[in-house]
């Protein structure tokens, strides 16, 4: 059995402080600018939080990796270059990039330093994951959210590095690292700014038959009848209008969470090392109830109990939720 | 500066015939240097093709153009792992690779990256230059300030590059089939639901505003690319190879504007008109070049300076 | 997050509390200015976090209490001032719910996502500005609800206790 390693959000120092002390075993955090893909307003690190965080981190015995995994647009490639030296100078336990160029680089200049292959590299394939172990001694895949249980451990089967796989939260549609659907609508970019639908383009439009539309630098997302709960407007988990679909419909998605928890032995079993929780975004009260709570269940686990799963089931927003890809490839 | 008019890859699932027809039309016709083929999107769609695919190979090399084999842009399935194991370790073609698992099975041979590769910058370049690569199509969202400095290191490792100049922007990819989706299907027994739309099918949003087209596990955008007034610009910072998207208006009408517009033989606003009326039901868009959100036609680019 | 339609239910003017929040108003200014004063010197950190969000002027909208309040968390200059509903000062951006919603949200106690997911809070405005507030706001250690009530020594723990036993008492209630 693998060590199912829990990997935790941070998107502040005191959710950090929150998630180490819920029982996480990693966290996973950046810096506040381009170099990583949660760039959002009011949220990540500066160095100096950054010290503090990783310090409080290994003191209590968990590690700390440092995303910077967008990809740099040319001509602004030292912006990465220094966050992964000043993430080397403060002692994080491991990189998670996308860009070959910010691989090589750390590979290159940090070859003591762990690599991990963000899922925005998006390596679906043994073939791909291998090309990046080979290439910088990458030492563990974040697989894409598209991939069945029997994929998993089959692609397990074919690669030499760890695999850690998302668990828990906001369900992506997209191959990450292949989005470009903000930057269409917002002028901003997922890959090179690392933002998603950015809040400043945001407006709930308030019609006159009492509905109201979510929209995205104008172009409306959804719309919601007077008694339906309303959503933020992420264009992958939009209502639109086809053809055979006059009525409106969620084209890509419905608005569902990803929840793995009834999976967790079935993933162990697969080969998967660890298990990532998404939400850097996501307040303190979310990390912290998470966590703690996938910290019960994955103990139980390897202590050959039954894990009690209510509570995660209820962790979920609106009770919506999905086992996605994993469980049937006709999710696809 | 000479540059070069290319042709991508067909990105929608046209019926057999309707590709050996397009592709004879361009082999005859259209002033281009060189013409991708094969199928970038959904594995499921490439044995329609395959049987056609030497036939057109032969007719559109004696016609003087370069022919390009572009590699599948997701990789997952078995029989995508083995497509791409196939094609990437073909000798003697010449070859675009759109995702590492064929950068893997090419194992240093000489190649190009496809513009699903995600080579964003100068460090990537030289990675893959390194590694094979020759030439490179820029990714499509890549703004002015960046095409010209990615160009300009490419240049000075002697790797061509390429950028796209017209039809829908290729938004996303997923693993999952909207179209099969939209029919109440999914990936599995979508039947090919896709062959009824051979420009994608239109997304409207809730208030009818025409905004993304799905073209199987791809997101599309409403709008067609369009940097015919950039295009100088383009060939002005070394990016020498510029690509056409087949759409389903008259692509070899669409090269002859381009080409006379780059032989000088008209101005780009002449080329512009020229295009619109082509492309009679399709807005354009130049916005990723000029940094503000993509589906925005701005008005004029600055000159070179 | 979300947006919900209690707002037009909520916003409908009660004329009681309409003629009580003139004088209230005045009554909580000293109040207020210590809490704010006191935020600002305990949790610089939350400045750099609102980065140009430091001169927006938020208003606070609890719907069951007789008045609003309008926040600026300029650092320099820290704003916090009860406010009457029917003459709200120029905002630009709004957040409302009812005041057990709010007092969950600065005690740490609810997660902002989910309270939007469950259509318990509204939002208006500047999208961008709220959620900075809410990113500034979380990164405190603790709670500010207990920070606050520090500030007003018994008085204040001991009304800290009963706000919380009534949340608890509600979450119970809405989970059975």
């Amino acid at each position: 059995m693998t060590l199912a390693e829990l990997v935790c959000p941070a998107g502040t120092p005191a959710a950090l402080r929150t998630a180490v002390d819920a029982g996480a075993d990693t966290v996973y955090c950046g810096f506040r600018n381009a170099t990583n893909a949660r760039n959002f307003p009011g949220l990540n690190f500066s160095t100096d939080e950054l010290a503090t965080a990783v310090a409080y981190a290994h003191a209590k015995g968990s590690k700390v990796l440092l995303a910077l995994n967008t990809y740099p647009p040319a001509g602004q490639v030292d912006l990465w270059r220094e966050a992964a030296d000043t993430g080397a100078r403060i002692g994080v336990d491991a990189f998670i990039v996308a860009d070959m160029g910010v691989a090589r680089y750390i590979a290159t200049k940090y070859p003591e330093i762990r690599l991990h292959l963000s899922v925005q590299a998006a390596a679906s394939s043994p073939e791909a994951i291998r090309y990046y172990c080979e290439s910088f001694g990458v030492k563990r895949v974040v697989l894409p959210r598209i991939l069945t249980i029997p994929e998993i451990r089959r692609i397990a089967q074919e690669i030499p590095c760890e695999i850690e796989t998302f668990i828990f939260g906001n369900h992506g549609l997209m191959v990450e690292g292949r989005c470009s659907l903000t930057n269409y609508v917002t002028g901003l970019s997922t890959n090179m700014d690392g933002v998603c639908s950015p809040a400043a383009d945001v407006e709930y439009r308030r019609e006159g038959d009492g509905a109201v539309s979510s929209c995205l630098s104008g172009y409306v997302i959804d719309r919601f009848g007077p008694d339906e709960m309303a959503g933020y407007p992420t264009i992958c988990k939009g209502r639109y209008q086809a053809p055979h679909r006059p009525e409106g419909y969620y084209a890509f998605e419905e608005p569902v969470s990803l929840n793995l928890a009834r999976l967790l032995p079935e993933l162990i079993d697969a080969g998967v090392h660890a298990f990532k929780i998404e939400g850097r975004q996501r307040s303190k009260s979310y990390v912290r109830n998470v966590v703690s709570a996938f910290r019960n269940a994955v103990d139980d686990i390897r202590a050959g109990r039954e894990a009690n799963i209510a509570g995660l089931l209820q962790l979920t927003e609106g009770g919506r939720e999905t086992q996605g890809a994993f469980e049937t490839k006709k999710w696809r | 500066m000479h540059a070069a008019l290319t042709l991508g890859p067909i990105a929608y699932h046209w019926p057999a015939e309707r590709k050996r027809d397009f592709y004879a039309r361009i082999a005859d016709e259209a002033p281009l240097e060189t013409v991708y083929l094969g199928e970038v999107i959904c594995s499921k769609r490439a044995p329609f093709f395959e049987r056609d695919m030497p036939d057109i190979i032969e007719r559109l090399e004696r016609a003087g153009k370069t022919v390009v084999l572009s590699s599948l842009a997701e990789v997952m399935l078995p029989r995508e792992r083995q497509a791409t194991r196939a094609l990437c370790e073909m000798e003697g073609a010449e070859i675009e690779i759109n995702n590492a698992a064929g950068l893997h099975a090419r194992a240093g041979a000489p190649h190009r990256i496809g513009p699903f590769l995600n080579a964003y910058n100068e460090a990537t370049i030289a990675w893959l230059a390194q590694n094979g690569a020759t030439h490179v199509c820029l990714p499509h969202e890549l703004p002015r300030a960046s095409l010209a400095h990615a160009a300009k290191a490419a240049g000075e490792i002697a790797i061509e590059t390429e950028f796209q100049v017209f039809g829908r922007a290729p938004l996303a990819v997923s693993a999952r089939c909207y179209h099969a989706r939209a029919h109440g299907r999914h990936k599995d027994n979508c039947q090919f639901v896709c062959e009824d739309d051979p420009d994608g099918m239109p997304l409207l949003t809730a208030d009818g505003t025409p905004f993304l087209r799905v073209n199987g596990i791809q997101t599309q955008s409403e709008s067609y690319i369009c940097l015919v007034r950039e295009m100088a610009e383009l060939v002005a910072m070394g990016i020498r190879h510029l690509r056409l998207m087949p759409q389903s208006v008259d692509m070899v009408a669409v090269a002859e504007t381009f080409r006379a517009c780059l032989d000088g033989k008209i101005d780009s606003e002449e080329a512009l008109a020229q295009l619109s009326e082509t492309c009679a039901q399709t807005r354009f868009s130049n916005g990723f070049f000029h940094r503000v959100a993509g589906h925005r036609m701005v008005a004029g680019s600055m000159p070179v300076s | 997050m979300a947006y919900s339609h209690k707002h037009e239910v909520l916003n409908k003017a009660n004329p009681l509390t309409d003629l009580t929040a003139p004088a209230l108003t005045v009554l909580l200014a000293p109040l207020l200015g210590r809490v704010v004063k006191s935020l600002s010197r305990k949790h610089p950190a939350i400045f750099e976090r609102l980065g140009p969000h430091t001169k927006t002027g938020y208003i606070i909208d609890p719907t069951n209490l007789p008045f609003a309040l309008f926040l600026q968390p300029d650092p320099e200059r820290p704003v916090l001032r009860a406010v009457a509903r029917r003459a709200l000062p120029a905002h630009e951006a709004l957040i409302r719910g009812s005041f057990d919603t709010l007092f969950e949200l600065i005690d740490a106690d609810a997660d902002g996502d989910a309270v939007f997911f469950s259509r318990d809070l509204i939002i208006e405005g500047n999208t961008e500005a709220v959620v900075s507030l809410r990113n500034a706001l979380d990164d405190v250690d603790g709670s500010i609800a207990a920070d606050t009530a520090d500030l007003f020594g018994p008085p204040g723990r001991l009304a800290l206790g009963f706000l919380r036993s009534r949340a608890d008492a509600r979450s119970q209630r809405s989970s059975t």
